[in-house]
């Protein structure tokens, strides 16, 4: 059954990379995003942009790996095609992991652009690609699952739009994209430490601009923790939505 | 081993009761069609049966598996079209059998082959490359059918598959239909169709409001409301020619009343046909429904 399992996983996302995320104004507006904002940055407050560096890489993955995440299950539930899912010999943990799966892979290649772009344009040193790699394989993880968890929540294609904005913006402001989280007051700093996106922007930041060890590691244990909770509620969720 | 058993199988959404402890058995290799109409719990039963949904009690075993326990299993080896054709409107009608393929584990060298195979099947060759949303509704249709046979399924699910077609598809789709059953597939559907049930089925269940009211062959159910024998005769005298119906106890003596007619009118008797009780007859003795309910709510009947 296992092997069933990964196999639809594999698949599924395959075939979500194909029909939804692998158009042209998904892949163009997912780097230029980012590109336009360090342009904007730049021109505004010349000097050393490389303290942006993490912020814009991690809101990169934030929202390739959700923009399509949040919409595709509600679509699918729309047009009957999750069914089609459904009727497969897999699990539905595996279906959806199969989705969530889709967005990592879409959110990592995109932020992984950037991530090469910021990392030669700011002079870093290559050997960091490898650990904000891996902190980004986690952040999508966690914002992937998030974006399932949206999907599920909603009934509407729209309704998912507005939720995952509800969230994205608001995490984008409290969670050290641009404003340090210790210039932050106290009360915002206790709620920054419950959202994902915060410990996304600690980690890529401590493999691009610090030291990657143990703080590191919590980050990405956390991130873990997010994905496995996220997921677990989204499937939880889905189930009742069929039944 | 009957291809389906279920005991006391039921779905409730809060208050509402959608299937009410429905028992039945589906024979290997037979067309099982359950009718009624909409409403009646048709397509929550499939649903249920092929695990889009968990029953709220009951139980029910799907090719000898139990549905509870062994899910992944029965998905293996049933194929299912819903009411709603539901590929892929992005993937073209080729790409989207591969997919399904894919799903359910068909070799990858074989995959090619087969997708080609059933889009000659279903005439859709010239379609190959044409995404889904752009096939018609026909079209559409016949690739769901397609899509759902990738893996050579023994129990095949098919929910009012002829909605919405025209006459020539919906008579298409039901020739591909006969032709399953010839190959030894069980197939179950659900049809608010009377012609097609009495067309395709061996056996008819009618549900209406979540029960069972009646499950026998199409015979058997228009036997439970035969009462004595009507026979109908062309008549033509110097007066004219006239066509008149007459009912008695068999038909033998339903014939005697139309020929004792004859005779008094001084007419000649041109043709004579004993009538059987429809389908329809059967469906409103045994439901209390009438048969418009059934065509209400989806249109006029496509069977030609």
């Amino acid at each position: 059954m296992w092997r069933d399992d990964l196999r639809g996983i594999f698949y599924i996302a395959l075939k979500d990379m194909r029909a939804y995320y692998l158009k042209p104004p998904n892949i163009s507006w997912g780097i230029l995003f980012p590109g336009a904002l360090i342009l904007a940055f730049a021109i505004r407050t010349p000097g050393d942009l490389r303290v942006l560096a993490p912020g814009l890489v991690t809101m990169t993955a934030l929202f390739s790996a959700t923009s399509m995440e949040a919409i595709v299950i509600t679509f699918e539930r729309r047009t009957g095609a999750l069914e089609r899912l459904m009727l497969a010999p897999i699990t539905l943990p595996a279906m959806l992991a199969g989705k969530v799966l889709g967005g990592v892979l879409f959110g990592l290649a995109i932020s992984a652009v950037v991530l090469v772009g910021v990392t030669a344009g700011f002079g870093l040193a290559a050997w960091r690609l490898a650990p904000a790699f891996l902190a980004l394989l986690l952040s999508t993880a966690a914002f992937s699952a998030l974006g399932a968890l949206v999907s599920v929540a909603v009934r509407e294609v729209f309704e998912a739009q507005t939720l995952a904005n509800l969230l994205r913006f608001p995490m984008i402001f409290l969670c050290g994209v641009f404003v340090p989280l210790s210039r932050l007051p106290a009360v915002l700093q206790v709620l920054a430490r419950a959202l994902p996106l915060t410990y996304a922007v600690e980690a890529v930041e401590a493999a691009l601009l610090g030291t990657p060890g143990w703080p590191m590691a919590f980050d990405l244990a956390v991130l873990a923790g997010f994905t496995a909770l996220l997921f677990a509620l989204a499937a939880v969720i889905l189930r009742r939505r069929l039944d | 081993m009957p291809a389906i058993e279920t005991e006391n199988l039921t779905k409730t959404y809060g208050s509402l009761i959608a299937v009410d402890h429905i028992s039945f058995e589906v024979r290997t290799g037979e067309v099982f069609a359950l009718l009624g109409p909409n409403g009646a719990g048709k397509t929550t039963t499939i649903r249920m049966l092929t695990g889009l949904t968990r029953p709220t009690a009951g139980d029910a075993r799907v090719l000898g598996f139990d549905l509870r326990r062994d899910l992944p299993r029965i998905k293996k080896h049933i194929g299912v079209v819903p009411e709603r054709s539901n590929l892929y409107d992005e993937l073209s009608a080729f790409d989207n059998l591969v997919f399904a393929m894919q799903l359910y584990g068909v070799p990858r060298r074989e995959r090619g082959a087969r997708a080609d195979e059933l889009l000659r099947r279903f005439r859709l060759e010239g379609k190959r490359d044409v995404p889904f949303a752009r096939l018609s509704r026909g079209m559409r249709r016949a690739l769901t059918l397609a899509a759902a046979l990738v893996h050579r399924p023994r129990l095949l699910f098919l929910d009012e598959p002829t909605v919405g077609l025209d006459v020539v598809s919906a008579h298409g789709l039901r020739a591909l239909i006969e032709r399953l059953r010839g190959e030894g597939v069980t197939i179950f559907l659900t049809t608010h169709y009377l012609e097609e049930a009495e067309r395709l089925a061996d056996r008819v269940a009618l549900l209406v409001q979540g029960h069972i009211v009646a499950l026998d062959t199409v015979e058997g159910l228009k036997a439970r409301v035969r009462r004595g024998s009507t026979v109908e005769v062309h008549l033509v005298g110097a007066a004219g020619e006239e066509r008149l119906c007459f009912h008695g106890e068999d038909t033998e003596a339903a014939l005697r009343l139309a020929l004792a007619h004859a005779e008094a009118e001084g007419k000649q008797v041109v043709t004579i046909n004993t009538l059987q009780p429809t389908l329809e007859e059967a469906f409103i003795e045994l439901t209390g429904l009438s048969a418009e309910v059934m065509l209400a709510e989806k249109g006029s009947s496509n069977v030609a």
